[in-house]
C-alpha cells in the first residue's frame, strides 16, 4: 500500500474508518476535560447499580481511565468512597467488608497497574468463595489491542481467578453487566466478578434501564445453582445419620456464606455430634457450646484429628476436604463414609470420593434433613464422649500456655490472643494475617460470634489482615475490629495505616512480632533440619512508625503487660496497634508436615520443646 | 456403652479421586456464542491438569450458542469432575460425555503425499478403499480429503505414510449421538 498525502500517512490502515477511530480515541485519552453534561453517563450507571445493591461502600484508586467515574462519584453522598494507599488493600478491603456484612464488596482501579495490583485480591477472594464486584477502568476501545499507555489484558489475566469476568465497551450493555456481576458475586457459591469498562463507555450517554432481578437470571442460563438438597440424597444422608455410632460434623465456610450457623447447631443437637471446624469454619459454632469439639487439620487440634481419623461417619457441611485439612487422602478417616453437603457440584468427589453426596446450600438442605434425622439420645454416645473428653484434656494440656509465658519467661503467642479474645468479650471482629499468627487466631482467641473471624484460607495471602480489617470494620461498625498481624505480612501493607487515619476507620492493630517469618523458621527448623534462610526479618520501630502516621501504639514485651496494652488501644476511638514483642522461636503445635496423614502430627520438636 | 463407640473394623485406604482406569472420552459442551468462551473453556482444562488430546468447535443450528467436541483421556472420577468444572463456567450451558451412549464420531483430515505418475494409481486405490478423496493434483504429490473416526483416520495416514507425507492436519472428532437423541440445554432465548 502506498501512502497517500494527507491521509494520515502515520496510522496503519492510513485513511479507514478504524484509523480514524483509533486517531479519535487517541485524541481523547490526551485531552481530558470534556465539558461535564449532567446527562446520565456509563459512570453514573456504576454508581446507580452500587447504590441498588446495597454496596455503598467502595475502595478504589483512581487513574486516568476511571476518572469519568470519579468526576461524577461527587453526585452520590450515600457512596462512601474510600481513597486506600495500594490497590491491593482495595481488593482486600472488600473482601473484609464482604465477609463481615455478608454484603457485596466492591474495589475499584484504573487499567493496567491499578488493575493487576488488584489481582492479588481477587485470587484471594476467589479461593475463599467471596462476593466481590471488582471493577477497573480500561483504555478508550478503540484502543484496545494497541499496547496503549496503562493498557494490559486484564479480563485475561483475571479470568482463571474469578467467578466470571467482562469487557465492557458500550454503556448500553452496563445496567445488565453490573446486574449479572453483583448477581452472580453473592449466588450460588458466592465469589468474586470482575467488570472491566472502557473509558468511553464510561464517559458514553446511555439511557439503558437496569434489569429486574428476572431479568438478570433469565440472561444467565448457564448459571442456576441447585439449592434444595435432593429428597433421595437427603433420605440416604439422614439413615446415615442416625446409624452412625462415631459420628463427626466438619463445619466449613459454607455454613457462614448460607448464614446455618443455628441448623448447624440444631442438627449437632438433634443427632448429639461433635463438631469440628475448618480455618473458615470457625465462628460457624460457639466454641463454649459443648458439642463443638474444635479447630482440625494441619494445625488443628490433637484431639479433633483423632477423632476425626477414628470416626464412622463424617458429616462435611459446606467444606472441600482441602489439603490442610486431609492431609493425606489415602489415610484420611479410613474407617469412615462420608456425606458431603455442597452447593458446588465439583467440590464433591474433587479431593476425595464421598458415599453420600448432597449437592444444595447448607441452610436449606439442613432444613429440609433435620425431621428425618433420628433424635439421639446424650446417653447414647456416653462413651464416646467421655473418650472425645479425655483425647481433648490430653492435648489442650499439651499445647497450651495459660500461663503467658513461653521459654525464659518470654511472651507466649497464644497467651495474647487468647486474652484478646477475652477482653473484647468474644464479640469483636478478628482478622488474620497468613502465617503463625493466623494458626495462633484459629486455636486460641475462642470465638462465639459467626463472621467475627476473618482469614485468607485458601490463597495464604500475606498483608492481608490489615487492609481486609479496614473493610470489615466499614462492614459491621458495630463491633469493634482487630487485625491480628504477624511482622512480616504487615510489612507488605503497611502503607494503609494512612488509609485507616484519613478515613478515620477504627481498626485495631495486634502486631505479633517476633522479628521472624514465623511459620518459615517453623519448617525450616522441622523440615530442613534447621538449615534458616531468609526467616529473620528487620522491622522498623513501630512505635515511631505510629507516631509519623498519627495512631497512638502501645508496646508489650511482658505477659503482666498484655491486658492493660489491649485496654488501653480499645479506650483509642480511631486506630490504635499494640506492639507484642513475643517470643522469637515459638512454634504453632501440633503440626502436620506437608504430604503426611492426619494421625502424623508432631507435637514437639526437640530444643523447641512445647 | 463401651459397644456403641466401638472403632470402625480394620481400615483401608482411602480411594484417590483420579486413580482410576483412564480411557478415551469424548465430551460435548454446548456453551454460549460469545467473544473469549473457547478462552475460559481452554483455560480452565489447562488449569485443571486435563490433557486434552483435541477440541473441535462449531457454529450449531443456534446462532446464539457453539457446540464444542472435547476428545481427552481420563478416569470416570476425573470426567465428571471436568464435567461439573466446566459447568461452573457461566457460558457453558451443557456438558455430556457421549462415549456413554451410542454415537458417531468423526473427523476430517488433509494429507499432502508425495506422490509421482508411478505411484499415484496405487495411492489412489488405498483412497478409494478409504472412502477418501482426491482433492489436489500436483507433479510430486497430492492431497487426500477422509473423513471417518479417528482409528479410521489413523489406519489410512498409516497406509499411505509408506509414500512419504508431506503434511498432515486433522480437525478433530466432532460427535452426536445415534437416534432420536439430542443434547438439550437451555439457552438465553429459552
Amino acid at each position: 500500500m502506498t501512502d497517500r498525502p494527507g491521509s494520515g500517512r502515520h496510522l496503519p490502515g492510513g485513511g479507514s474508518a478504524a484509523a480514524a477511530a483509533v486517531d479519535a480515541a487517541r485524541a481523547v485519552m490526551l485531552h481530558e476535560a470534556k465539558p461535564r453534561g449532567r446527562t446520565r453517563i456509563g459512570a453514573d450507571v456504576v454508581c446507580e447499580a452500587l447504590l441498588r445493591e446495597g454496596s455503598d461502600v467502595l475502595f478504589g484508586y483512581p487513574g486516568g481511565v476511571v476518572l469519568p467515574l470519579y468526576d461524577v462519584l461527587g453526585d452520590y453522598p450515600a457512596l462512601r468512597h474510600v481513597l486506600v494507599r495500594h490497590e491491593q488493600g482495595a481488593a482486600h478491603a472488600a473482601d473484609g467488608f464482604a465477609r463481615a456484612s455478608g454484603r457485596v464488596g466492591v474495589c475499584l482501579g484504573t487499567s493496567g497497574p491499578g488493575a493487576t495490583n488488584l489481582v492479588t485480591g481477587l485470587a484471594t477472594a476467589q479461593l475463599d468463595s467471596i462476593p466481590v464486584v471488582a471493577i477497573t477502568g480500561n483504555v478508550v476501545s478503540a484502543l484496545l489491542g494497541k499496547d496503549a499507555f496503562q493498557e494490559i489484558d486484564i479480563t485475561g489475566i483475571t479470568l482463571p481467578m474469578t467467578k466470571h469476568n467482562y469487557l465492557v465497551r458500550d454503556a448500553d450493555e452496563l445496567p445488565g453487566v453490573l446486574a449479572e456481576a453483583f448477581h452472580l458475586a453473592r449466588s450460588g457459591r458466592p465469589g468474586p466478578v470482575h467488570v472491566d469498562i472502557t473509558k468511553d463507555a464510561l464517559q458514553q450517554e446511555t439511557r439503558a434501564p437496569h434489569p429486574s432481578q428476572a431479568a438478570v437470571v433469565a440472561r444467565l442460563p448457564g448459571f442456576r445453582p441447585t439449592l434444595e438438597g435432593h429428597p433421595k440424597q437427603l433420605r440416604v444422608a439422614a439413615r446415615a445419620i442416625s446409624e452412625a455410632r462415631r459420628p463427626v460434623i466438619l463445619a466449613g465456610h459454607g455454613v457462614l456464606l448460607a448464614r446455618a450457623w443455628d441448623e448447624l447447631r440444631q442438627l449437632a443437637e438433634r443427632a448429639q455430634v461433635p463438631v469440628a471446624h475448618t480455618l473458615l469454619g470457625v465462628g460457624a459454632m460457639d466454641e463454649t457450646h459443648p458439642l463443638s469439639y474444635g479447630f482440625m487439620g494441619m494445625h488443628g487440634w490433637k484431639h479433633v484429628n483423632r477423632a476425626i481419623q477414628a470416626a464412622d461417619l463424617l458429616i462435611a457441611l459446606g467444606m472441600r476436604f482441602d489439603d490442610r485439612v486431609t492431609g493425606k487422602v489415602s489415610t484420611y478417616a479410613t474407617g469412615a463414609r462420608i456425606v458431603h453437603v455442597d452447593i458446588d457440584p465439583s467440590e464433591i468427589g474433587k479431593n476425595v470420593a464421598v458415599d453420600v453426596p448432597v449437592v444444595g446450600d447448607v441452610g436449606r438442605v439442613l432444613r429440609s434433613l433435620l425431621p428425618l434425622v433420628r433424635e439421639v439420645p446424650p446417653a447414647e454416645r456416653a462413651a464416646y464422649f467421655a473418650e472425645l473428653a479425655e483425647w481433648r484434656r490430653e492435648s489442650e494440656a499439651s499445647s497450651w500456655h495459660g500461663s503467658g509465658a513461653w521459654r525464659d519467661g518470654l511472651l507466649s503467642a497464644d497467651y495474647v490472643v487468647s486474652r484478646i479474645g477475652e477482653l473484647t468479650g468474644h464479640d469483636a471482629t478478628l482478622v488474620a494475617d497468613v502465617g503463625q499468627n493466623q494458626m495462633w487466631l484459629a486455636r486460641y482467641a475462642g470465638f462465639r460470634r459467626p463472621d467475627s473471624h476473618l482469614s485468607s484460607g485458601g490463597l495464604g495471602t500475606m498483608g492481608y489482615g490489615m487492609p481486609a480489617a479496614m473493610g470489615a470494620a466499614l462492614g459491621r461498625p458495630d463491633k469493634a475490629t482487630w487485625a491480628i498481624v504477624g511482622d512480616g505480612g504487615f510489612q507488605m501493607t503497611l502503607q494503609e495505616l494512612a488509609t485507616l487515619v484519613q478515613d478515620r476507620i477504627p481498626v485495631r492493630i495486634a502486631l505479633f512480632d517476633n522479628k521472624k517469618l514465623g511459620m518459615i523458621r517453623q519448617w525450616q527448623e522441622i523440615i530442613y533440619a534447621g538449615n534458616y534462610h531468609s526467616a529473620s526479618l528487620l522491622g522498623p520501630d513501630y512505635l515511631k512508625l505510629c507516631e509519623a502516621y498519627g495512631i497512638p501504639a502501645w508496646k508489650a514485651t511482658r505477659p503482666d503487660q498484655v491486658d492493660a496494652a489491649i485496654a488501653a488501644a480499645q479506650a483509642v476511638e480511631g486506630p490504635a496497634l499494640v506492639w507484642f514483642e513475643i517470643a522469637e522461636e515459638q512454634n504453632v503445635f501440633p503440626m502436620m508436615p506437608a504430604g503426611q496423614g492426619l494421625s502424623d502430627l508432631i507435637e514437639k520438636w526437640e530444643g523447641a520443646a512445647e | 456403652m463401651s459397644d456403641e463407640a466401638a472403632r470402625p473394623a480394620a481400615p483401608v485406604a482411602r480411594y484417590v479421586p483420579g486413580s482410576g482406569t483412564q480411557r478415551r472420552h469424548v465430551l460435548v459442551a454446548i456453551v454460549n456464542n460469545r467473544t473469549g468462551v473457547l478462552n475460559r473453556v481452554a483455560s480452565l482444562m489447562r488449569a485443571r491438569n486435563f490433557n486434552v488430546e483435541a477440541l473441535a468447535v462449531g457454529h450449531t443450528e443456534d446462532p446464539a450458542v457453539s457446540r464444542m467436541t472435547i476428545t481427552l483421556r481420563g478416569d470416570d472420577h476425573g470426567l465428571e469432575q471436568l464435567s461439573k468444572q466446566l459447568y461452573r463456567l457461566i457460558d457453558v450451558l451443557k456438558v455430556q460425555d457421549v462415549t456413554q451412549e451410542r454415537h458417531l464420531e468423526h473427523e476430517l483430515a488433509l494429507i499432502k503425499v508425495r506422490a509421482s505418475a508411478a505411484n499415484r494409481s496405487e495411492i489412489l486405490k488405498i483412497v478409494e478403499l478409504y472412502k477418501g478423496r482426491v482433492v489436489d493434483i500436483a507433479a510430486e504429490s497430492i492431497i487426500i480429503e477422509a473423513t471417518g473416526t479417528e482409528e479410521e483416520i489413523d489406519a489410512l495416514v498409516a497406509l499411505v505414510g509408506g509414500f512419504g507425507i508431506k503434511e498432515l492436519v486433522r480437525t478433530g472428532s466432532i460427535a452426536m449421538q445415534r437416534g432420536s437423541n439430542v443434547i438439550e440445554y437451555e439457552g438465553v432465548n429459552g
